[in-house]
């Protein structure tokens, strides 16, 4: 059954193509088509990460479908360590130079990256490699790391976390794409979409001293949601995360989730990392918040396998 | 040479010398490779003789390249290569341009006293008791130490303003760069001393140089006996002064056709002010008169030599007791000793051989060093410590270690200094989130580079972190992280004597490649 499954998806997807070489504008094409399958979740495993999200973004209607002509787009990759790119500590540069191209393709005016690292920032744009593959996409790759580039925001009905500073590029751009890479994470168990919003804001230290995982489910509270979420699963480090000491702590697992969902987005990856959701707290707060839905089998998940 | 390109060679060798010294110590980027900073660095006198007392190697050899310059020329090193001389020159030139007043020097008596008493205090000094007077006196440290305490943030307040604006057009090619001061205290030395020099050289041109820099003192015992001199013909000569007048170092008595040598710092200003074309620079004619030789004054130029290149052995000598770690300490979360910077070998090494020039704590790329007030004691002031709540080191970076004129930091290897132990982590589990709080953190753990701090179970869900020295190699980033106040949870406590951490081991993961979605 499943490889007949896949021979019919594969030929959708190929007909998909098709109709984009076709007509020109294939992203049009779907968002105009009334009644699309519109999907909550796209997950694909076994390609490259740039062919996984050619694949994975063309099932929602292309990235088109979230970005408008003309507008200011975020790329929030993780940029947090200052590591080299197959260590898997920072998301996937040529994911991110592939995001960037098809953001810029379909329209849009300008494209931002930045992170508030951990380690040197300098160091960590350049070593990451993402510094280098977003700029040669056409990307403006800004600095994230003094505090004059951040402004107070309300996180209304924030439990612990009222109020933060966050990067002024997040509050001005048009749209915002968030790209986490999955990992480890030593306190929290798994870093991945909600977590990654700790590089948009200035004071982390709060947070880590006032409820982490409360304050991370807070913080989605905040009006500026993404409109994407491009999860980087193709490697995962899998231990020691989320900085990892070595090689052995990755696990190559060729994989990608999308999703405008990133309560749903962070239950997938759980899966992904073997954790059980539950001990990943701030899902299941954020969940109860309403913040999005962590219960996958009440999803429409599209899976694709290249 | 009466030529007037000897003094505009001068002004444009100098002024060179000058804007590199500048960029290097502008350099908030850290763009410059270390390379050509060590070769800039290589013929500055103090911190070349203290690398050669500590390496031998004839390419640390830069001072004796001085000493032969002025043994061959005099004091030229003064007007040419001294960054602190340049900017003197300079300065004296903007204080005749406010008051003319402030360019008439005249001849004057030298401050023989003074200088010759200074330098020996230095020796003696440096010798019996550790580079104190060293650090306060060496023309190129305190030149370093203006750049670093009053040029750097203006640059970088000048970067942001421009930063600023450029932002405002959407471009972000210069970045905004946090201004971080020191302590306050830290600042008393190099306010003082600039105070002083700025006053001094606005109004006396090089009073400074010749009365109170052991350096020039130094260069002008040698130059007694160098080669090629300033000389005024005495048939041509009409008496003006205007060499006098002009003499920013005081030293030509026009009247007896003088020129105090000891004093002199080849500027060549006087060759191109004389009206009568009198002066000139050149080799020292022989039909000499002075006959009498001045025994104490020769000894004391032989002591000094014998001082300068007896001091490896007799600061060998000192060393020799190595620094033991006190066991004493029953004190709970005290540091027992400061962390010095990786590179440094042992505290009392390090304390030794850095002349405080804060070349290190400019090119840091994480401001992790600042100056030293008491953590060293006294002889250590203004040197460079580790201060983990300010920052953390780099685990990729060996800039410092490269940079270092004196060899107070040897050069390391970046996987040496990945395994180098500067300090090691405590853990405070009573301040620690975690226990307090029964809510998540693991900022620390999060951020070492060695996973010397680790999570392991807690109550219920929560992980506690816990700490392996045996991998600790002392970056403070556990501490930098730690969002505890006004007490950290987890600090580095340095160490006497660095060690060689072990290597962190990693297991392959037993996570297996997914074939299928799991959900």
């Amino acid at each position: 059954m499943k490889r007949r499954d896949f021979l019919k998806r594969s030929a959708g997807a190929g007909l998909a193509a098709g109709a984009t070489f076709g007509i020109g504008r294939y992203d049009r094409l779907w968002t105009d088509v009334p009644g699309r399958a519109k999907y909550d979740m796209v997950a694909i495993m076994g390609g490259t990460p740039n062919a996984m999200f050619d694949l994975g973004i063309q099932e929602l209607g292309g990235i088109g479908a979230f970005i408008q002509k003309g507008q200011k787009v975020l790329v929030k990759p993780n940029i947090g360590w200052d590591v080299l790119p197959e260590l898997a500590a920072n998301t996937n540069p040529s994911l991110v130079k592939r995001i960037i191209e098809h953001c810029l393709k379909a329209g849009a005016k300008e494209v931002y990256v930045f992170d508030h690292t951990c380690d040197n920032w300098v160091n960590c744009y350049k070593n990451s490699g993402i510094e280098k593959a977003a700029k040669d996409a056409g990307a403006k790759v800004v600095p994230g790391n003094s505090e004059k580039y951040y402004q107070e925001v309300e996180i209304p009905g924030g439990m612990r976390l009222k109020s933060t500073k966050v990067h002024e590029l997040l509050l001005e751009s048009d749209v915002f794409i968030n790209v986490p890479v999955l990992k480890d994470h030593n306190s929290t168990r798994m870093t991945c979409c909600l977590k990654n919003m700790m590089g948009v804001v200035w004071d982390r230290g709060y947070w880590h001293s006032n409820d982490l995982n409360q304050c991370i489910a807070d913080y989605a509270l905040f009006e500026k949601k993404p409109a994407l979420n491009i999860i980087d699963c193709y490697n995962v480090m899998v231990k020691h995360g989320p900085q990892g000491v070595s090689k052995e702590d990755v696990v190559q697992m060729k994989s990608m989730i999308i999703t405008t969902d990133w309560v749903a987005g962070d239950a997938a990856s759980a899966k992904m990392l073997g954790v059980d959701t539950e001990k990943i707290e701030y899902i299941p707060i954020a969940h109860k918040m309403g913040l999005g839905n962590m219960n996958l089998d009440t999803l429409n998940i599209r899976r694709i396998k290249m | 040479m009466k030529s007037p390109f000897l003094r505009r060679f001068r002004i444009l060798f100098s002024a060179l010398v000058l804007i590199c010294f500048f960029i290097v110590f502008a350099d908030f980027r850290q763009i410059i490779p270390a390379k050509y900073i060590n070769i800039l660095l290589s013929l500055q006198f103090v911190p070349s003789v203290i690398k050669f007392i500590d390496l031998g190697t004839l390419a640390s050899a830069g001072f004796a390249a001085v000493l032969i310059l002025t043994l061959l020329s005099g004091r030229t090193y003064c007007s040419f290569l001294c960054p602190l001389g340049i900017g003197q020159d300079l300065n004296s030139r903007i204080g005749g341009r406010i008051r003319k007043k402030f360019r008439r020097y005249g001849y004057k008596r030298p401050f023989t006293v003074i200088r010759h008493t200074l330098l020996a205090a230095t020796l003696t000094v440096a010798i019996v008791w550790g580079i104190y007077l060293v650090i306060l006196l060496d023309p190129y440290s305190i030149f370093g130490r203006f750049m670093t305490f009053f040029a750097r943030p203006v640059i970088i307040l000048g970067n942001n303003f421009l930063s600023n604006i450029l932002g405002k057009f959407d471009v972000y090619t210069l970045s905004h760069v946090p201004v971080t001061g020191y302590q306050l205290l830290s600042y008393s030395i190099p306010v003082f001393f600039l105070l002083l020099i700025f006053a001094l050289s606005l109004t006396k041109g090089r009073l400074y140089c010749n009365m109170i820099c052991p350096v020039g003192t130094l260069l002008g015992l040698l130059s007694r006996v160098s080669i090629l001199r300033i000389k005024i013909d005495e048939s041509i000569c009409s008496k003006c002064g205007m060499c006098s007048i002009r003499c920013k170092s005081s030293c030509i008595d026009f009247l007896q056709h003088k020129v105090d040598v000891s004093r002199c710092v080849n500027c060549f200003n006087c060759i191109n002010v004389c009206p009568d074309k009198a002066i000139s620079y050149g080799i020292v004619s022989i039909k000499k008169k002075e006959v009498k030789t001045d025994t104490a004054k020769r000894k004391f130029i032989a002591t000094s030599l014998a001082l300068v290149f007896g001091l490896p052995f007799a600061a060998r000598a000192q060393d020799k007791k190595a620094p033991v770690p006190t066991k004493t300490s029953t004190v709970k979360e005290n540091k027992t000793f400061p962390v010095c910077p990786p590179g440094g070998v042992s505290i009392e090494d390090f304390n030794a051989d850095c002349t405080a020039c804060s070349l290190c704590i400019s090119a840091c790329p994480n401001n992790v060093l600042q100056p030293a007030l008491m953590q060293y004691g006294v002889r250590g002031m203004m040197q460079p410590v580790m201060d983990y709540h300010k920052s953390f080191c780099t685990y990729n970076c060996t800039l410092c270690t490269e940079i270092c004129p004196t060899n107070a930091l040897h050069p390391l290897a970046l996987e040496a200094k990945k395994l180098t132990r500067i300090g090691k982590v405590n853990f405070i589990k009573d301040n620690c989130i975690v226990k307090t709080e029964k809510t998540a953190c693991g900022a620390c753990s999060e951020a070492c580079p060695t996973k010397a701090v680790y999570m392991v179970p807690y109550e219920g869900n929560l992980l506690i972190p816990e700490t392996n020295v045996e991998i600790c190699i002392g970056c403070g980033h556990c501490e930098y992280a730690c969002p505890t106040t006004p007490y950290k949870a987890i600090y580095v406590d340095g160490v006497a004597v660095h060690e060689a951490a072990k290597k962190p081991e990693n297991k392959e993961s037993e996570k297996a490649i997914p074939v299928d979605f799991p959900f």
